[in-house]
């Protein structure tokens, strides 16, 4: 049954912060670095009006917030946290350690552009430094879409057989500080949709000692491994039962990848987070002078979905895959994976990768048409092209 | 209450035999201690290092109490957060009985790249009791300097060579460093002075708040001791006053134990064959006498701050 809804004008960060508020997780670790600052401003103040049972522990950098959300995972709290850009950076060694620790921790990630040099602004290249760390990671297109997939991330993560962490990203400034509408579920509603937590084999079950985090040597580490990798295949496979569970209460759809105007288009564009909204902006624009144009938006990355992507462009006649990071020396993540993906396909579409947005740079409706009417008159090129870049 | 070894000898280890730390390492010593001086049922953090790496060689652990080990910088933070989830677990209904929160560490996890957590667990006030076993350098990778190597030891990157007598720098006070974090039970014991460790282990868990122990843990190997050394070398270094025995508790100062005639620190240095050099080479009678002063100093300056301290 659909929820009753309120309906509030918040920011993508207040929409982070409401989520943590209702999902009441029992330890949040973190610490303040921009555009992440806001959601922990809220959340606190929150914990401090006596809104959540929650122990927020302020820690003295973002190492120790991943160390202490380790530890209270691993201790059998439910466990947020919440970061940005360098911060991310720092915390990496503990991120690897989370996830194969196998600590269904959720973090919200404002996604900010990695020094050097320093930036504050938007790019994915903080959360694209960690797409091999072992976490699920879910981008968004708006602030709707930070809301309801943090709490689809708490539901997901702590899942039998899942238990991996999972980073929601919202793109810092674009989304994290913009105000939209946000339509909020009732508090027991998504209290119930998350449900108790049942950690396993957690350290503060005294009577039954476990040790955590021991020496794994070449006789061991492998089939770890290989756990791990079972645990994000098995990540997929459940996904689509807990996305059923939230649509029958949002009534919104909630898949991998979302099409849109795709199925009967030629011409594509490949993206995720924010910069979507833009091109189905546009993408209704020259639909309406009769360009056979659409967008697939990566929701999920990690795991990615390369059969729902490969369905959903084969045959196409030419794609555009679009990057907010860059990997030096080789080519941009997202297409580079997208391009595997069509390596099976029947009718391999022509591909085009371009790189925008870097350290917050506009993203507008311009670049995206610019895009579509290259594919469209042919214009490929080697290697990367830019969007909203000075020459 | 003293601690009687007629009991100790009825308490069960919580850290099983068969690890695979060295023969006349004290670390396990010290660990069992630890865990004899208190009845709580306790968590255990672990910093990377000789202890770790040695006692959970998966699919092993001798470890009987919950334990977990996350990286080299971070135990205290990790500890934190255990702490943290108990707090409100508790408050929720969730936990009933009371547990205590140890981490132990190594010098090169405390005094160097852990020290940040550290200070951050402490400024936060968790519960718990951080216990470092000081063996005066990284020996778990091969005797590397850390902030802890006193002045004049031979390491394997302060090596002793055709122009130079080791480690030049002097040792770093972490005693004094967590002490300056104001409301905090610190202390300084050795292994040699077991009772003396485990009152303060017993001290530091009634603590309401953060409790720091720094306990001298010799390393065998790397002194360049007999495996049955370990002992006798660290009670030479509470003899020559090297290695005060003392407690700051919230920024008052009490020495445990004052030796009435002090050895010459040359005793603490002449049985530990990182020191040899010193002894026969030039330059190393000026080092020792050096060496001296700056022990002197900082035991002058420990009896200046236990009188300055007392409460009237």
């Amino acid at each position: 049954m659909i929820a009753e809804k309120t309906l509030v004008a918040i920011t993508g960060a207040m929409a982070s912060a409401h989520a943590m508020r209702q999902i009441n997780p029992d330890v949040v670790a973190a610490y303040p670095i921009t555009p992440q600052t806001p959601i922990m401003m809220n959340f606190t103040q929150f914990a401090a009006d006596g809104l959540v049972d929650t122990e927020v522990v302020t820690v003295e950098s973002e190492h120790s917030a991943m160390s202490a959300c380790v530890g209270a995972a691993a201790a059998g709290a439910r466990v947020m946290t919440a970061t940005a850009a360098n911060g991310l950076a720092l915390m990496h060694e503990i991120v690897y350690i989370a996830a194969s620790t196998r600590l269904p921790i959720v973090m919200s990630i404002a996604n900010r552009a990695l020094s050097g040099p320093i930036n504050i602004h938007c790019d994915h290249s903080d959360t694209m430094a960690e797409r091999d760390s072992g976490w699920i990671q879910i981008f968004c297109e708006n602030a709707q879409e930070v809301y309801e997939s943090t709490i689809l991330a708490m539901k997901w993560a702590e899942k039998e057989n899942v238990l991996l962490p999972v980073m929601v990203n919202q793109d810092g400034f674009i989304i994290s500080h913009a105000v939209e509408n946000v339509e909020l579920l009732p508090d027991d509603v998504v209290k119930e949709f998350v449900g108790e937590h049942i950690p396993h084999a957690p350290l503060l079950d005294v009577e039954h000692p476990v040790t955590y985090g021991p020496l794994d040597l070449y006789d061991y580490y492998f089939e770890h491994k290989r756990q791990q990798i079972e645990a994000m295949k098995e990540a997929e496979k459940v996904f689509p039962q807990i996305a059923a569970e939230l649509s029958e209460i949002t009534g919104n759809e909630y898949d991998f990848i979302e099409s849109y105007k795709l199925d009967d288009a030629e011409y594509a564009i490949v993206t995720l987070g924010s910069s979507a909204g833009t091109v189905k902006y546009v993408v209704d624009e020259m639909r309406g002078e009769g360009k056979k144009v659409g967008l697939l938006k990566i929701r999920v990355f990690r795991p990615f979905p390369v059969k729902r992507i490969a369905e959903a462009l084969d045959g196409k006649k030419a794609v555009a895959v679009l990057d907010r990071s860059a990997s030096f020396g080789a080519e941009a993540p997202i297409y580079s994976e997208v391009k595997s993906a069509l390596y099976t396909v029947k009718e391999r579409p022509i591909l085009q990768s371009y790189v925008y947005g870097l350290g917050g740079r506009d993203f507008t409706p311009e670049h995206a048409r610019t895009a579509f009417e290259r594919l469209i008159k042919g214009e490929f090129f080697e290697g990367e092209g830019y969007l909203g870049l000075r020459e | 209450m003293a601690f009687m070894l007629k009991d100790m000898v009825k308490k069960e280890w919580r850290l099983a035999s068969g690890h695979r730390l060295c023969p006349g390492c004290p670390a396990p010593t010290l660990v069992k201690l630890a865990l004899m001086a208190t009845d709580y049922d306790v968590v255990v953090a672990n910093a990377t290092g000789c202890l770790e790496v040695s006692t959970t060689i998966y699919p092993y652990s001798a470890w009987k109490v919950p334990w977990i080990h996350n990286a080299f910088e971070n135990a205290a933070a990790t500890i934190s957060g255990v702490e943290a989830a108990y707090k409100v677990l508790k408050r929720k209904g969730k936990i009933d009985r009371d547990i205590k929160f140890i981490a132990f560490g190594g010098d090169g996890g405390t005094y160097d790249i852990g020290i940040q957590a550290l200070s951050g667990a402490i400024e936060r006030g968790h519960d718990f009791l951080y216990i470092l076993y000081d063996n005066e350098g990284y020996m778990n990778t091969g005797n590397q300097r850390s902030g802890a190597t006193p002045t004049g030891a031979n390491t394997t990157t302060a090596p002793i060579g055709k122009v130079s007598l080791g480690k030049l720098q002097v040792k770093k006070n972490i005693t004094e460093i967590i002490a300056g974090h104001g409301k905090v039970y610190v202390a300084q014991a050795s292994i040699s002075h077991w009772q003396d460790f485990m009152n303060k282990v017993k001290r530091g868990i009634e603590y309401e708040g953060p409790a720091f122990i720094n306990a001298l843990s010799p390393c065998v190997r790397f002194w360049r001791v007999r495996t049955d050394q370990a002992m006798e070398v660290a009670k030479l270094g509470v003899e020559t006053n090297y290695w005060p025995l003392y407690e700051v508790v919230d920024g008052v100062y009490k020495i445990n134990y004052k030796p009435r005639k002090p050895k010459p620190l040359e005793e603490f240095l002449k049985i530990q064959g990182r020191f040899s050099h010193l002894f026969k080479r030039e330059g190393g009678k000026a080092l020792i006498e050096e060496f001296q002063n700056e022990v002197n100093r900082r035991w002058e300056r420990l009896l200046k701050l236990e009188e300055a301290t007392k409460q009237v």
